[in-house]
């Protein structure tokens, strides 16, 4: 037990951290890794907006809405990896999914974080009321709460350990999605094309899995 | 809450001051302050001219050319203004909610530049002694305008300090002569799709023209503004150019932009808000710490602009902090209720 526990928290130290859950098993070449590094391009915008003093009058609001989004994003992007594999024939997206979803939970922290800091300044009363009284922040911290266990267990040796748990574990995030989707729309005020626009490809990426479920 | 017009207004129609007095009572004003100019001759100024930082490379509203020398004249209200730092020029003219140019806050600087605000014409209707449609110009001619520095605090939970030019509300209303059945005053915004992109959106829940509404009492508080100005110039198109309403104990949303109609009405008329989402957004709307919208909390504000540094949250004052101004005018109601 305590040795499992050892290694388990060395796979998250940073070095061991970075060669196992990010690149183990992934080719070395550094066209990969310039590729997996894309997604931290909303993060440095956000930085070199920040830099610059250019976030806008409202920089709080604008942060956490952007973090937010590039959450749901990459989780979307994660969602779409199995469908484009099977249906598009695209086998070379695989390499990506874990990635893809470890960027969604760090874009989903890094908005919980913006949240937290910007829009309540740390104030934990407000934080407690927030949590308790707003359906809202109530399933958008539901679904937080989901993708973490899965973000930890996404090393090779967490897949190996956990076996035929592993898959259904992970196959959480399909009520995750559903979280955040419910997160979004209930944030609608005057319009709703962008939740619509989410919404319809949620639809396309979960309609897939269920049509496959009842062909067979 | 339709129930809420059986709630009297205080203000009896008999307390609204015909025209003809009140322009006698303007002129004697004037009088006056010709007196008080003269006796002071040599001394500075009993008018401080309005100064306000705005950068050369942002864009300026001079505002039509009949209305320059009205802005020009105005004068800072100190009573009604709060000592509070404006917000940067900049702040005020980029980070808006216009929502007929769209729903991003920096939508209406960029689509509303274009839109035209001279000539202008604002309908009079309703349970009034003289209904009919007037030029701005005219509607604006007799009053002078004052320089008030209010706080603005959105349902959103953000809040800004704008110092607006305007005059009373109060003032206009008397002028029209409502009748004893005027108990509610309700305005309308400009419906034109080709101006405004957003009200041709089939993704908007608003059904437009935009409206909103006040109780009598509401409309006749000395607080409640008629602005057509911002920062000592017109107001920008994306700030509800060329005329707008200012209540300042109430969310930013009753503060209806852009106004075409204004009609006196004997029920209590139906406001975009409340329609769209009854439980969320109320007819009264007073800024109240101690009701939470229903999805987020309102009992802390962003004091905008603000920086990541200092993220600058204060606490929601009751009525905005002008309770007591006009918390009179709500004693003995569930303000839970009538939210």
């Amino acid at each position: 037990m305590a040795k499992k526990w050892h290694t388990c928290i060395r796979g998250w130290t940073l070095r061991n951290g970075i060669k196992s859950a990010i690149f183990t098993g992934y080719p070395k070449s550094p066209a990969l890794v310039v590729i997996l590094l894309l997604p931290l391009l909303p993060l440095a915008n956000l930085v070199w907006l920040g830099v610059s003093n250019d976030l806008g009058t409202d920089p709080a609001k604008f942060i956490v809405d952007e973090m937010g989004t590039w959450g749901i994003n990459f989780l979307w992007i994660t969602l779409a990896i199995t469908p484009a594999r099977q249906a598009l024939g695209w086998s070379w997206a695989l390499k990506f999914r874990r990635m893809m979803g470890l960027y969604a939970l760090f874009y989903a922290i890094l908005h919980l974080l913006a949240f937290c800091t910007f829009l309540i300044g740390w104030r934990s009363d407000l934080f407690f009321r927030e949590l308790t009284e707003r359906p809202y922040i109530i399933v958008g911290a539901l679904a937080l709460l989901i993708l973490i266990p899965m973000g930890i267990t996404s090393t090779k040796s967490m897949m190996r350990r956990l076996g035929k748990r592993w898959k259904s574990l992970h196959r959480w995030i399909y009520p995750a999605s559903l979280l955040v989707m419910l997160h979004f729309i209930w944030q609608i005020r005057a319009s709703f094309y962008e939740q619509l626009i989410y919404g319809l490809i949620l639809a396309v990426l979960l309609g897939y899995r269920l049509y496959l479920k009842y062909q067979r | 809450m339709l129930n809420a017009h059986k709630k009297p207004d205080s203000i009896k129609s008999s307390q609204i001051t015909p025209e003809s007095i009140y322009r006698n009572r303007r002129q004697f004003m004037k009088a006056g302050l010709g007196l008080a100019a003269v006796s002071s001759l040599g001394l500075p100024s009993i008018a401080q001219a309005l100064e306000y930082d705005i950068p050369a490379d942002l864009p300026q509203y001079p505002g039509p050319e009949w209305m320059r020398a009205q802005l020009a004249a105005a004068v800072r209200n100190d009573a009604f203004s709060t000592s509070e730092e404006p917000a940067p020029y900049y702040n005020a003219i980029t980070h808006n909610n216009f929502y007929e140019f769209g729903t991003d806050k920096r939508d209406p600087v960029r689509k509303a530049q274009n839109f035209k605000t001279d000539p202008w014409t604002v309908e009079i209707a309703g349970e009034v002694a003289k209904p009919g449609k007037y030029n701005l110009e005219d509607i604006l001619k007799p009053h002078a305008l004052e320089d008030r520095v209010y706080r603005l605090r959105c349902v959103e939970a953000w809040s800004m300090v704008i110092p607006w030019l305007g005059f009373p509300l109060a003032d206009l209303i008397k002028r029209f002569e409502p009748t004893s059945k005027a108990k509610f005053v309700r305005f309308e915004t400009l419906v034109d799709k080709e101006q405004m992109p957003e009200q041709d959106s089939i993704f908007s829940t608003i059904d437009w023209p935009y409206v909103e509404g006040l109780r009598m009492d509401e409309a006749m508080n000395p607080l409640t503004l008629m602005a057509v100005g911002v920062y000592g110039n017109a107001l920008p198109p994306q700030n509800g150019a060329p005329l707008r309403l200012v209540v300042p104990w109430k969310y930013g949303f009753k503060s209806i932009k852009s106004i075409v109609k204004i009609e006196f009405v004997e029920e209590m008329p139906a406001s975009s808000w409340n329609i769209i989402a009854p439980g969320e957004y109320g007819f009264f709307a007073n800024v109240n710490p101690e009701v939470d919208h229903p999805r987020w909390s309102q009992a802390t504000e962003r004091r905008l602009p603000s920086s990541l540094l200092s993220p600058n949250i204060v606490d929601t004052q009751p009525y905005n902090g002008y309770g007591e101004e006009v918390a009179h005018m709500y004693k003995g109601m569930d303000l839970k209720k009538w939210y």
